[in-house]
């Protein structure tokens, strides 16, 4: 099996020849490394899918090495949005930043009993498992690279939606600016979550909650180039 | 205000950082990775906590003292388990989002060994969950991470005995770096990885903190004791947790018959399914009688990595395993209040050994005691460094390690070094495993103090300063070698059977002879050993 790895040396895809069939992207990896090319560099830690360290792109569509299994020709570059530091190894320091910025915590659980039902409404979402494939995966950071993103808006609707959380309203200020309103809704950061979580509709229920607290879509009054807004209800 | 460094990054190391941060401290975390790639993200099963009437925490502390086979310390075991209750609190109140039952209260489970069910979680992402809620909570303290910084030493002034901070490598820089500090905590978690593919650690599971505490003179204690888990896959060695088990999945054998009590303390299960291997050819765990529904809302990772690693779907088929190194009992001898034999020096977590699990531990209890532990930890470190200010002592750790970086990459490699760390792995997967005798565990020192030998004529090929991750891997290897001889020396030494070390040429217990801590340490770079009570 042909397997292509974009080096950042020299930026071209170098082609390694392995015979390993059915076996995990990461297992491929390794074989190279321990045996063919000690210099080849990527992150990677449980190989089980709940560290995040492995995200990569694959013929232009975010994986996790170590549940996605390579097929002959494949292409494999760093995921985006971020500076490569080399080989797959990207900068991740803007999942620090962005959940920082958006006030992502609980500022204080209460405790006391909750249904079953209740707890599963923030099951998905803190599933997420801060491999960044969402945010590499994001249109919006062409445009702008201070978009809090995909990941983070997600935690925040994670602690948002928490029965127990006793201070959200900090949270959803925390997002008004470089953040929920800039989100296109395209939808490319859902099919790319390994964890199924739908980032686009946290935002989606984000905007809801902001307008029920009286926040207005900064760009609504835009549509119309700005002066004339005809009391159009903002979403 | 005490300056505390924190070496890792996993859950110990985060709780460690509040704690210490809400006494007061200025809180640095050192780490090799992002907190939320650790090991404790592997964690499924839950955290053992007595919060009903229908339980005792005089039972938690029973069932925890009998799996510990002799070399639990009571009063450390009474005082994780009384504090358990109030850790659940503590957890909850930082947002981690317990699964529930019927009356909304936290969901408890069954695990081996515990005489009620008594384990709170999170589905069956109970250590990924409580990661990454610790992590949240260190972004709103405002907590400094420094990730991508490799551990090479601590700095320990030699006159005193106390140590002055830890030299890294910048991973991505290459540069060799300090960082000095009032306190120093370790909290860089166990070492399991040694086993290679027969672990179902993560890679980065390789004692870098317990292999230099040792350079630094610390002690460590019951190296020996590594726990195997029973069910791992059989290909991959990836964890299937116990909490499949505890939902009432079943052991088969190769002739599809049950053969154990599937509840049993993880040594016993572990060994009955050895056994079985060897004799009727294959173990299977067998969850398809808990249904598609159950499967998918409890144990929704399991299926997952069955169909990823073994290609076979749980809901209809049996799941292959086979038992896998996944914990270190032993670790980085420490007192009462979480302080190694080296001043100023903490340890917390798997790199440590609070004498919680003795010779064997129960599941549920690990994600207890580094909770538990690394809030009482982070307390003591910031408390400890504002009475004790480190002094601004000359030390020449930072010349000498920055000077083993530059000389490493004129080793010769003429040996490579990850076929002789795959050797390691299956010799100690085969001889120091489940089951041991003399004679293998002599032949396998015999062939680490060969390796010791070579390691020069090993070294990275890659010569990049950048983020040189071969470079990394190598020095994880010579910590690797370092801790293996420990482990293996513990191992001989002690010629019985208890909990997780199992001698089949001593298959008794000897309570007059061994009833004791195996203590190691170095000095002068030469080996002791000692059983201490």
């Amino acid at each position: 099996m042909e397997i292509n790895v974009v080096r950042s040396a020299d930026s071209t895809a170098q082609c390694y020849n392995v015979e390993l069939e059915n076996v995990t992207l990461l297992t491929v990896l390794n074989h190279i490394k321990t045996k063919i090319d000690p210099s080849l560099t990527y992150s990677h830690g449980c190989r089980s899918g709940v560290c995040g360290s492995c995200a990569v792109r694959v013929n232009g569509r975010e994986v996790l090495m170590c549940e996605y299994k390579p097929v002959n020709g494949d292409t494999v570059e760093p995921i985006r949005n971020t500076r490569v530091i080399r080989d797959l190894v990207v900068d991740s320091s803007a999942i620090e930043r962005f959940n920082a910025t958006a006030k992502a915590w609980s500022e204080d659980s209460l405790e006391g009993n909750i249904s079953n039902e209740e707890a599963h409404r923030i099951e998905t979402q803190s599933d997420c498992i801060l491999c960044a494939s969402c945010y590499s995966a994001c249109p919006v950071y062409a445009v702008n690279p201070d978009f809090i993103g995909p990941f983070a808006l997600t935690r925040v609707w994670r602690y948002v939606n928490d029965l127990r959380e006793t201070n959200s309203a900090i949270k959803i200020a925390a997002i008004q600016t470089n953040g929920i309103w800039d989100c296109t809704l395209c939808g490319e950061c859902v099919p790319v979550c390994p964890q199924n979580i739908a980032p686009k509709q946290d935002i989606t229920m984000l905007r809801m909650k902001s307008s029920m607290l009286g926040y207005q879509d900064p760009n609504a009054g835009m549509a119309f180039g700005g002066g004339l807004d005809f009391g159009t209800p903002m979403f | 205000m005490a300056k505390v460094l924190i070496i890792g990054s996993g859950g110990a190391g985060l709780v460690s950082a509040l704690s210490a941060h809400e006494s007061g401290a200025e809180v640095i975390i050192a780490s090799k990775t992002l907190p939320t790639r650790s090991q404790t993200s592997m964690a499924q099963g839950g955290i053992n906590a007595v919060l009903g009437a229908d339980d005792s925490i005089q039972n938690h502390i029973d069932d925890t003292f009998r799996s510990s086979a002799g070399l639990g310390d009571e009063a450390r075991i009474t005082f994780m388990c009384e504090k358990a209750p109030e850790a659940i609190r503590w957890c909850n109140a930082i947002g981690l989002p317990f699964s529930r039952n019927e009356s909304g209260e936290i969901a408890r489970r069954r695990l081996g060994g515990a005489s009620a069910p008594r384990a709170c979680y999170a589905q069956d992402y109970t250590g990924l969950k409580l990661l990454h809620t610790l992590y949240d909570q260190c972004l709103k303290a405002g907590i400094t991470f420094k990730n991508e910084r490799f551990l090479l030493n601590l700095i320990v002034d030699e006159e005193t005995n106390r140590v002055l901070g830890a030299t890294f490598l910048n991973i991505e820089s290459g540069d060799v770096e300090e960082i000095r500090a009032d306190a120093v905590i370790l909290s860089t978690g166990g070492y399991g990885g040694l086993y290679g593919k027969h672990s179902t650690n993560s890679v980065q599971a390789t004692g870098d903190g317990l292999a230099a505490a040792v350079r630094a003179g610390a002690k460590l204690a019951d190296m020996e004791f590594i726990q195997f888990h029973p069910t791992a896959l059989k290909n991959s060695s990836i964890l299937i947790s116990e909490s499949a088990r505890g939902a009432g999945g079943y052991l088969l054998n190769g002739n599809k018959e049950r053969f154990t009590d599937e509840l049993a303390p993880r040594d016993i299960v572990a060994r009955a399914i050895h056994e079985e291997i060897a004799t009727s050819g294959a173990v299977y765990l067998d969850i398809r009688h808990l249904g598609e529904e159950f499967i998918n809302h409890e144990l929704p990772q399991e299926r997952k990595l069955a169909q990823i690693y073994e290609g076979i779907d749980p809901v209809h088929e049996l799941i292959p395993i086979k038992p896998s190194a996944h914990y270190s009992m032993g670790g980085i001898e420490v007192d009462a209040h979480c302080m190694s034999s080296i001043a100023g020096l903490f340890a917390v977590g798997e790199c440590a050994n609070h004498k919680t699990h003795g010779a064997n531990r129960l599941g549920g209890n690990s994600l207890l005691e580094l909770v538990v532990f690394g809030l009482h930890c982070g307390a003591n470190a910031s408390e400890y460094g504002a009475k004790h200010p480190s002094p601004a002592l000359d030390n020449h750790q930072l010349a000498k390690d920055t000077n083993f970086v530059r000389g490493v990459m004129y080793f010769t490699n003429q040996i490579d070094f990850y076929q002789k760390q795959e050797m390691l792995a299956n010799i100690f997967y085969n001889n120091v495993g489940l089951i041991r005798d003399d004679m293998g565990l002599k032949a396998v020192l015999g062939a680490i103090r060969q390796m010791q030998k070579e390691l020069p004529f090993m070294g990275p090929r890659d010569k990049s300063k950048i983020c040189n991750t071969n470079l990394v891997e190598f020095i994880e290897f010579g910590n690797k070698i370092e801790l293996s001889e420990i482990i293996v020396v513990s191992a001989i030494s002690r010629v019985e059977s208890r909990g997780a070390h199992y001698r089949i040429d001593a298959p008794k217990r000897n309570d007059q002879m061994f009833g004791a801590h195996t203590i190691t340490w170095k000095e002068d770079g030469v080996l002791c050993a000692d059983f201490i009570q």
